[in-house]
């Protein structure tokens, strides 16, 4: 019993990993209606980020993540502007070719950088474990302070997008881009503002990735990114709780699955899960049926 | 027995009763209108007569037969063809091409014919197009016929698909809103073509307008719709000088 | 009369296009015999023979897919896996029985087309009633999930028949002179290396009979019609989700084709995330786009260029990948972006109407 509660916890500690990473990913599919298949790449670039300023300069581990949050939010909103701006209008597949492009760019840039040996990554996390129930049940630092950030960020994002005038520009955008921008809505900086949020999300996704699972290569933001999009649609894409949702889920069920069934499966029951879950409900848990009009 | 016999049909989306107690009855080889507001629910109307949307109340019977309810292919196969209100050609395809999908079940071979190109392949191909021909001659369109769809002009892709609508060989054809966008040369001309599709193959033809000239042209019969359900039915001119329709239009 | 030679006339055009892309296979096929006779070729390019072809018939039937179907697959590489594993599967264990490599490769190939069309159809019933970007990720998930659960099998073989585990290679319970075939990870050793080029290119002009042929008939006719406007092709009553899974059953059996060259191709067969996981899905997508959504052409060509690439630019072996990334960003933007296409369009008029006033 003790066992399950800690693989669930680790479950919801890797879910929230995913949430992160999952908010980005519908945030940019709901605004800007494209797969950023360069995301999972973006929160690798976080990572090295952080292990420069961290191991290889020395800082401090806040100075790590800002600088991280930073470089990655410039980068996003670069990439947007410099390759996905100019498709806009073009079909959706073409930019997401082109954000594959970038995915393979920023693999190769940060191989030529850092090699491809893998590096070992000091965690951010300075909060001790816990210790409950007399030492039976230990909940390391990192899995409280990702759960924990994972938490405050949906809240933040859900007020942000409710409460401010750039927040319900996204949705307006998100519902209709032509609409917003009849409405004067500066439709080309709210899509930057998109990937600049998303960016830096992934930038902390990045640090507590790592901080968790402490290699680092250059593919360590591929499968997480993957798995992240799985989690995005699972839970119903453009939806912001979805995401959330969906990320614990995925987390908790790859984590339970490596545990109880097989590590070398557990990838795949996973990607099973989200079929069955879309065979049923099509659009996703808590995604929006949408009707074609005749 | 009527070619279409519609009994208190209705549909609700939500809790907004799109359309309500909707009855008509149309004879084989009428030209029948079915005008009214915008918004009236018409076009939900022909979603319901193809098998788009599902009814919750009413029965609709093609010659005879039951369709209520049944699928969209199936509806086609019984006898209902339509265009649609924004065209839906296949926009990456021959104007040929376009009519021969209509022809899809009329003439059949297998795939494995065709991978093959057994010499079944020619002789149905050839037949095809003889037919597909045949058809794109009564809307002019012949001379286009290996142009692709989406590069004829607007009114000739209007006249596409009816003509594609008409390979299917329906007994009852639905044009949703034939004439939108048309001048009043291309109206004429509409006007003559649907004539000759309904004297030449035998066609009961439904047609959903709002061009007045076009309905009070060639209808012979009106279905005036309100709000979802009919405001009034019978011969076109009683229909449209009824006070009650033209208040309808107008409003007060 | 005039009638008829029209018909003919526009049968030609199409005859023309496709007589013209066999020509293109059969002339590069004619071209590279010489030169490798003539001792003219690198090892290094001898062994790409068998992969472009392997490519190339990869990329032509997701084209069949993405550009006449319509439909965006991102699994592609799990049937190509299926094809690979189940025809190495049936080489090995026919070693001994059909001792003719012609004939027992023959048979391997209907086999691995036959597997991966049954999980084209099994992948397919579900996927194809999902919309755009759901389906996507669906066949991505298949894919992983055919990767993954090859890797956890393992089947061996003795004289009392073929033995099935997914534990490990103790649990088949084997007799002592039985055989592993598929050691779970460390996947298939041993499958007889059948593969040869002028096998490969007579493979991809039967691919290119196929497909082309489908397309040029009445049921392709109805694919196309579901691709351009599902819902105008079921009023006009054809059965979407009949003509959908035909065409990615056949895009999948031809994948499991290229997959039997692939693993007839290696001694020893592994099912990873670099040959059969979704990067390899991804990369033929890349193929299909760059080539040209639709244009089986276009994809043969980009296919061979692609896979060549990267190998001509060894010498720039650090920077090639960075590279080939930049080529790839700078040609979608080039070629996709809709204010780029209407400056060119301009500028050629503008230049056009300047040769026709002087």
């Amino acid at each position: 019993m003790m066992s399950f509660i800690s693989y669930f916890i680790n479950g919801l500690s890797l879910g929230s990993v995913y949430a992160i990473i999952a908010l980005g990913y519908t945030m940019v599919y709901g605004i800007a209606k494209m797969l950023n298949f360069a995301h999972g790449d973006v929160i690798m670039i976080g990572g090295y980020v952080v292990f420069t300023v961290v191991s290889t300069m020395g800082l401090g581990p806040v100075a790590g993540i800002l600088l991280a949050v930073i470089l990655c939010t410039v980068l996003g909103v670069v990439i947007e502007g410099v390759a996905y701006r100019p498709l806009r209008m073009a079909s959706p597949l073409a930019v997401l070719i082109t954000a594959i492009g970038v995915s393979y760019l920023l693999q190769n840039i940060a191989l030529l950088v850092f090699g491809s040996n893998p590096k070992s990554f000091t965690s951010v996390v300075t909060v001790p474990s816990l210790k409950l129930l007399q030492g039976k049940l230990i909940i390391s630092g990192e899995t409280i302070v990702t759960i924990i950030s994972c938490i405050i960020i949906m809240i933040g994002l859900t007020m942000f997008i409710k409460k401010t005038r750039a927040g319900q520009a996204m949705l307006a955008v998100s519902e209709d881009k032509g609409a917003a921008q009849l409405m004067g809505i500066n439709v080309d900086g709210t899509i930057a503002l998109t990937f600049a949020i998303g960016s830096a999300l992934a930038a902390v996704a990045g640090a507590l990735l790592c901080s968790a699972y402490p290699t680092l290569t250059p593919y360590t933001g591929s499968m997480p990114g993957i798995k992240a999009f799985v989690a995005a649609v699972f839970g119903g894409i453009g939806s912001i709780p979805g995401a959330f949702i969906g990320g614990l889920l995925l987390g908790v069920i790859e984590n339970l699955s490596k545990a109880y069934i097989s590590s070398q499966l557990s990838d795949a029951i996973v990607f099973g899960v989200l079929i069955v879950v879309l065979l049923v409900k099509p659009t996703g848990i808590l995604g929006k049926k949408i009707n074609e009009k005749v | 027995m009527a070619l279409l016999e519609i009994d208190n049909l209705g549909i609700s989306f939500g809790g907004l009763r799109a359309v309500d107690n909707f009855s008509i009855t149309i004879e084989k080889g009428q030209l029948y209108g079915l005008i009214g507001p915008n918004g009236a629910g018409k076009t939900t109307i022909f979603n319901l007569l193809t098998g788009v949307y599902k009814p919750n109340t009413g029965t609709i019977l093609l010659d005879g037969e039951n369709i209520t309810g049944k699928k969209t292919v199936d509806i086609n196969r019984a006898g209902i063809a339509r265009t649609f209100q924004n065209i839906r050609l296949f926009k990456e395809l021959t104007v040929l091409d376009n009519v021969k999908t209509g022809l899809h079940n009329a003439y059949s071979y297998g795939t494995v014919t065709g991978i093959l190109r057994l010499p079944k392949y020619f002789k149905v191909e050839k037949e095809m197009d003889e037919r597909a021909i045949e058809l794109l001659k009564v809307f002019g369109l012949d001379e286009e016929k290996d142009i692709l769809a989406s590069n004829l002009p607007y009114g000739k892709q209007r006249k596409l698909e009816i003509a594609r609508a008409l390979a299917t060989g329906p007994k009852l054809l639905l044009l949703d809103e034939p004439a939108a966008g048309m001048n009043p040369n291309e109206t004429t001309e509409l006007m003559d073509t649907i004539r000759f599709v309904r004297d030449n193959f035998d066609m009961t033809i439904l047609l959903i307008e709002h061009d007045m000239k076009l309905v009070s042209g060639i209808c012979e019969r009106l279905t005036v719709l309100n709000f979802g359900q009919v405001l009034t039915q019978g011969k076109t001119a009683d229909v449209l000088n009824d006070p009650e329709v033209i208040k309808a239009y107008l409003g007060e | 009369m005039e009638k008829s030679m029209k018909i003919n006339f526009r049968l030609n055009k199409t005859l023309r296009s496709n007589i013209i892309t066999y020509g293109i296979v059969i002339a590069a096929y004619i071209i590279v015999q010489l030169l490798v006779n003539a001792g003219q070729v690198s090892n290094l390019m001898k062994g790409l023979l068998v992969p472009i072809c392997i490519y190339t018939i990869m990329a032509i039937s997701l084209n069949l897919t993405v550009g006449i179907l319509g439909e965006l697959s991102l699994g592609h590489a799990g049937f190509m896996c299926v094809g690979a594993f189940s025809s190495a599967l049936f080489s090995i264990s026919m070693l001994e029985a059909i001792p003719n490599a012609g004939i027992r490769f023959f048979f391997a190939i209907l086999i691995g087309a036959f597997f991966a069309a049954l999980a084209g159809i099994v992948v397919g019933i579900p996927v194809l009633r999902l919309r755009g970007d759901y389906l996507a990720i669906v066949t991505l998930a298949f894919g992983e999930i055919i990767k993954n659960v090859i890797n956890v099998v393992y089947i061996g073989k003795d004289a009392s028949g073929l033995h099935f585990s997914t534990k490990n290679a103790m649990a088949l319970n084997m007799a002592k002179e039985g055989t592993v075939i598929i050691n779970g990870a460390q996947g298939i050793t041993g499958t007889p290396k059948n593969s040869t080029f002028t096998i490969g290119v007579i493979l991809i002009l039967i691919t290119l009979v196929i497909v082309l042929n489908l397309i040029h008939s009445r049921s392709g006719r109805a694919i196309m019609s579901v691709r351009d406007n599902r819902i105008a092709a079921e009023s006009i009553g054809i059965n979407i989700t009949k003509y959908k899974l035909m065409a990615f059953t056949i895009s999948a059996a031809l994948a499991g084709v290229a997959g039997v060259l692939y693993s007839h191709n290696l001694s020893a067969l592994t099912a990873t995330q670099k040959n059969f996981g979704y990067n390899q899905s991804i990369m033929i997508l890349v193929f299909v786009v760059l080539g040209g959504i639709g244009n089986i052409r276009g994809s043969m060509i980009a296919a061979v260029l692609l896979t060549l690439l990267p190998e001509l630019l060894r010498g720039l072996n650090t920077y090639r990948m960075l590279i080939y990334a930049i080529i790839l960003i700078v040609m979608m933007i080039f070629n996709w972006s809709p204010k780029l296409i209407d400056l060119r369009k301009r500028y050629f008029h503008k230049n056009r109407a300047e040769k026709e006033r002087a």
